[in-house]
């Protein structure tokens, strides 16, 4: 059945005209991953007519967005909660607390790496290098917005903060 | 944390400043000088690509190729359209340098590629940034608006005849991109799987076209050089090693953080300015240059410089400068586990050897460190990695290798305890 709201915000198609005018006219392409950040942004998960709606807006093969909205793993192919937060537990993260971090954040939300809390506020991801080992423990919420620092008493501010 | 303690990347940057990023505040500390020094004097590509030789500065991203002789590869007659790309999709675990600069000091990266389009006689250029750091991502964007208008940036740079468009491209989650053919993959809207090489991306690059790839750190590095002279900044660091380097130090430390410092300086006195061991614990290993470079016991890296040729001879590698640095407490099998999960996750999965062999280096791994390890598994390890390393199209299989060669080498007796008495001798992560 197709999702009959898989269409973005003119909002969202401006963004994306932005990221176009970035690229040579015969190379749209180019575009899809920023086009699809922004599609998740705004419906927070992609859908497969969601990802259509990008192929079809940039003039490319549904199946060339796919094959990017598979590959990189910030992109939700599934619904996640309000919040999706990520934490880091490679070796240098671990090191300072980043496996920790994780452990924490399981035991505080009662839900396990990939799971959402019943009223759909918190998905638990565990994430690779994010390139920010020295402020480790570090957490991303919704893929753009940084934590550093997440020792346990950050983490419940943030979570405080959330709710 | 930040700490600058003598270099070119983050010269005259006051961390304490949050508008220390600003254009006005790069121009004030002498930035955009070397690029009008350029067009006034109108310096020849020649004389540009001569001074980056003399620096001896080589590529910061991991692979220390010298950037001089890079950039003299670019066919300057090339009559079509040309590329110059930056690579700042920095994933390698252990590595947080290129973030802090595009924070702190984008003018200096934005200056570097302009000169760098000048002196290949390129028109357009794309800054690959890492998908994790989105809030950096913007603050690229908002450097690049400033340049745009203050006329760096553009058509008739400065009112000459060069003309050159940059623009920022955002990653989302993929470690592969961080090799240069799979970043070129990525940039043109694919899967970021990398291209067989030849041709390399100095004829066939970004949509086909002849295409120079650096790193962050090494473009940052070239207004200073060009400013102050290549063999100033060569005297920074010692021959063959020109400059500074930023080393990103992590792990067991009291001040985790990027320092800027002299290449040759000893590992003792770098650990030093990192605040020393966390908790005054025993320093057991290092991993000098990223999760890819095999490991090095303490006591070695104590009588090590860093730089490519000491780390090197002492059995491992520069790669990007990141220094992660283990206590006593840390088990090498958990350890290596981790690492392992990381280089099996992150395989783009187009080689065989890679896309399996990652797999079964983790799987192994992982039972030693469950307790379940067999006698036969240390040599089923070297077997796989043998089957993996050198058989695949890009370095993550070596990359992947690695680490489990360095720990086997050197922390063998920690395996062998684990199979045979199905627990860690140490605690700790």
């Amino acid at each position: 059945m197709s999702d009959l709201n898989a269409g973005l915000s003119p909002e969202s198609l401006a963004q994306i005209d932005r990221e176009v005018a970035k690229y040579p006219a015969d190379q749209k392409r180019s575009a899809v991953m920023s086009a699809l950040r922004i599609a998740q942004v705004e419906k927070r998960w992609l859908s497969s007519d969601t990802i259509k709606f990008v192929a079809d807006y940039l003039g490319i093969a549904p199946m060339a967005a796919h094959e990017v909205a598979t590959f990189y793993n910030m992109y939700d192919r599934s619904p996640v909660g309000k919040y999706k937060l990520t934490v880091c537990t490679n070796l240098p993260c671990a090191l300072s607390g980043g496996a920790d971090a994780g452990e924490y954040l399981q035991k505080k939300l009662g839900i396990g790496y990939n799971e959402t809390t019943a009223d759909g506020k918190f998905t638990l991801k565990e994430g690779e290098c994010m390139g920010a080992c020295g402020y480790a423990p570090v957490m991303l919420v919704n893929n753009h917005t940084m934590c550093n620092h997440m020792t346990p008493d950050a983490i419940d501010r943030k979570l405080a903060e959330l709710n | 944390m930040t700490v600058y303690v003598k270099g070119v990347v983050f010269d005259g940057v006051d961390f304490d400043d949050p508008n220390s990023w600003n254009i006005d505040a790069y121009i004030q500390r002498g930035g955009y000088a070397a690029l009008k020094k350029i067009i006034a004097e109108g310096i020849s590509q020649d004389a540009i690509i001569a001074e980056l030789k003399t620096s001896s500065l080589r590529g910061r991203g991991g692979a220390g190729f010298p950037t001089g002789l890079k950039w003299s590869f670019m066919p300057r007659s090339f009559p079509g359209q040309k590329y110059l790309v930056c690579n700042t999709d920095e994933g390698e675990p252990g590595t947080f340098k290129d973030l802090d600069i595009i924070v702190n000091n984008p003018h200096a990266l934005i200056e570097g590629m302009i000169i760098g389009g000048y002196a290949m006689g390129i028109s357009v250029g794309y800054n690959y940034i890492h998908g994790e750091v989105f809030a950096a991502y913007e603050r690229f964007e908002a450097a690049l608006e400033e340049a745009r208008r203050a006329g760096f940036l553009g058509d008739k740079i400065l009112g000459s005849d060069f003309s050159f468009q940059l623009h920022a491209h955002h990653g989302y989650g993929a470690y592969i991109c961080g090799e240069e053919t799979a970043l070129l993959e990525s940039l043109e809207g694919k899967k970021g799987q990398p291209r067989f090489k030849p041709p390399f991306p100095a004829s066939f690059g970004l949509y086909g076209k002849p295409t120079t790839i650096n790193n962050t750190e090494t473009f940052a590095s070239v207004p200073y050089i060009i400013r102050e002279g290549g063999q100033k900044f060569l005297e920074l660091g010692k021959p063959n090693n020109g400059g500074t380097k930023l080393f990103s130090v992590s792990g067991h430390v009291n001040r985790p953080g990027n320092f800027e410092i002299p290449l040759g300086t000893p590992f003792s006195e770098l650990l030093e300015m990192a605040g020393g061991m966390r908790g005054g614990k025993k320093l057991k290993a290092v991993i000098p240059g990223g999760s890819s470079a095999p490991v090095l016991p303490g006591h070695i890296m104590m009588e090590t410089t860093m730089d490519y040729d000491a780390i090197a001879k002492a059995g491992s590698m520069l790669g990007s400068g990141a220094v992660i640095v283990m206590d006593e407490t840390v088990c090498m099998v958990k350890a290596l586990r981790r690492l392992s999960y990381f280089y099996y996750e992150e395989s783009c999965g187009q080689c065989t050897p890679c896309r399996e062999g990652t797999g079964w280096l983790y799987r192994v791994v992982d039972r030693i460190e469950r307790g379940l390890g067999r006698p036969e598994d240390l040599e089923l390890l070297e077997s796989v990695g043998k089957n993996i390393a050198g058989r695949t199209i890009c370095a993550l299989g070596d990359a992947a290798v690695m680490p489990v060669q360095g720990m086997l080498k050197h922390f063998r007796d920690e395996f062998l305890h684990h199979i045979e008495h199905k627990k860690c001798i140490v605690p700790g992560y």
